[in-house]
């Protein structure tokens, strides 16, 4: 199936998950991100329900720096 | 009436048909406040104190150290020591004496940050720690303020703006604090100086498009940065706010919390 991650239309076997995503983007402090699906909150709970063929996921991270 | 030197001095803003003269006394007369006088504290007060906008709050505890200056431009070499607040105001008004600027010399907590954002028309989060980015946003969709949020760290940043009624606030998005040390924020992580210039600037730009009224805010929206790739990315955040604790339709929190403060100082 395909999904978009963060903007870039990518394939990926059927039935992934979002905690599977997750691991093979490498994404950093995965504990902590905030996850949307087809602009829509993800709740942690949710994270492993499989993906459709044509998801949009973007990944939202704590930024905290700024002084 | 904007005088001879006030022509001459924001003629370039004036020239613009979305700012002209009636859009710079719209700026002369606004209230910005910025919580943190650093690297994204530092070119947000001087693009906005350069650009007329009449009154520029500024709050900050700390002093001028010799690690700020590769990023706070606001400051020089000479100000090292100094309470950051007077070293920004000095700059500032050095830039433009239309402006009044006032100084706050304190950490916002619970106790001090209503009263402080309550005058202000809109208000900016310099701010590096995420009990003071928590704190400024619960108190703005508690005192209905718009606010600009960013974060800097390493080669990235990232900011979104709230509007009262207009889209998700910070909470919608990361609901609770990392606990402390989690997420890296502290001055081990680094940030390179430019940084601050890129994210702060765009945060004096919300404000001041906020203020004209013209343009399309970053209302549900999340810009990110990333230097190293050279990449903007617009990414839409979701609609749904109804949940969120502090501005859903029943929320939870309804009075300010005061996180842990994590111990770092500077990043």
């Amino acid at each position: 199936m395909k999904i978009t991650v963060a903007g870039k239309v990518k394939e990926y076997e059927d039935g992934l998950n979002i905690t599977q995503l997750i691991e093979k983007e490498n994404v950093e402090t995965p504990e902590y991100v905030t996850v949307s699906v087809n602009d829509e909150f993800v709740e942690r709970v949710d994270f492993e329900k499989a993906l459709k063929d044509g998801d949009e996921v973007e990944f939202l991270y704590f930024m905290g720096g700024g002084r | 009436m904007l005088s001879n030197e006030q022509l001459e001095r924001y003629s370039r803003h004036i020239i613009l048909k979305e700012v002209g003269a009636k859009g710079q006394k719209k700026l002369l007369n606004a209230k910005v406040l910025i919580i943190g006088a650093g690297g994204l504290g530092a070119p947000a007060a001087m693009y906005l104190a350069a650009a007329g906008v009449g009154t520029i709050g500024i709050a900050d505890a700390d002093e001028v150290d010799l690690s700020n200056l590769q990023r706070q431009i606001i400051h020089s070499t000479q100000d090292v020591g100094k309470a950051k607040v007077q070293s920004a105001k000095e700059t500032m008004e050095a830039i433009n004496p239309d402006v009044k600027v006032i100084t706050y010399r304190t950490f916002v907590d619970s106790e001090s940050i209503m009263d402080l954002i309550k005058d202000y028309d809109f208000i900016i989060d310099g701010t590096d720690n995420f009990p003071a980015k928590f704190l400024i946003n619960d108190a703005c969709v508690m005192a209905k303020k718009p606010f600009s949020h960013a974060g800097i760290i390493r080669f990235k940043g990232q900011l979104m703006t709230y509007v009262p009624g207009e889209g998700p606030c910070y909470r919608c998005v990361f609901k609770n604090p990392p606990p402390k040390d989690a997420v890296p924020t502290c001055k081990q992580a680094g940030v390179i100086g430019a940084m601050g210039g890129v994210i702060g600037s765009l945060q004096a730009m919300e404000a001041v498009k906020y203020i004209l009224g013209v343009g399309d805010l970053l209302t549900g929206y999340l810009l990110t940065y990333d230097a190293l790739k050279m990449e903007f990315r617009k990414i839409k955040l979701p609609e749904h706010t109804e949940d969120c604790a502090v501005c859903g339709d029943h929320p939870t929190i309804t009075e300010l919390i005061d996180y842990e403060q994590t111990e770092c100082e500077e990043i």
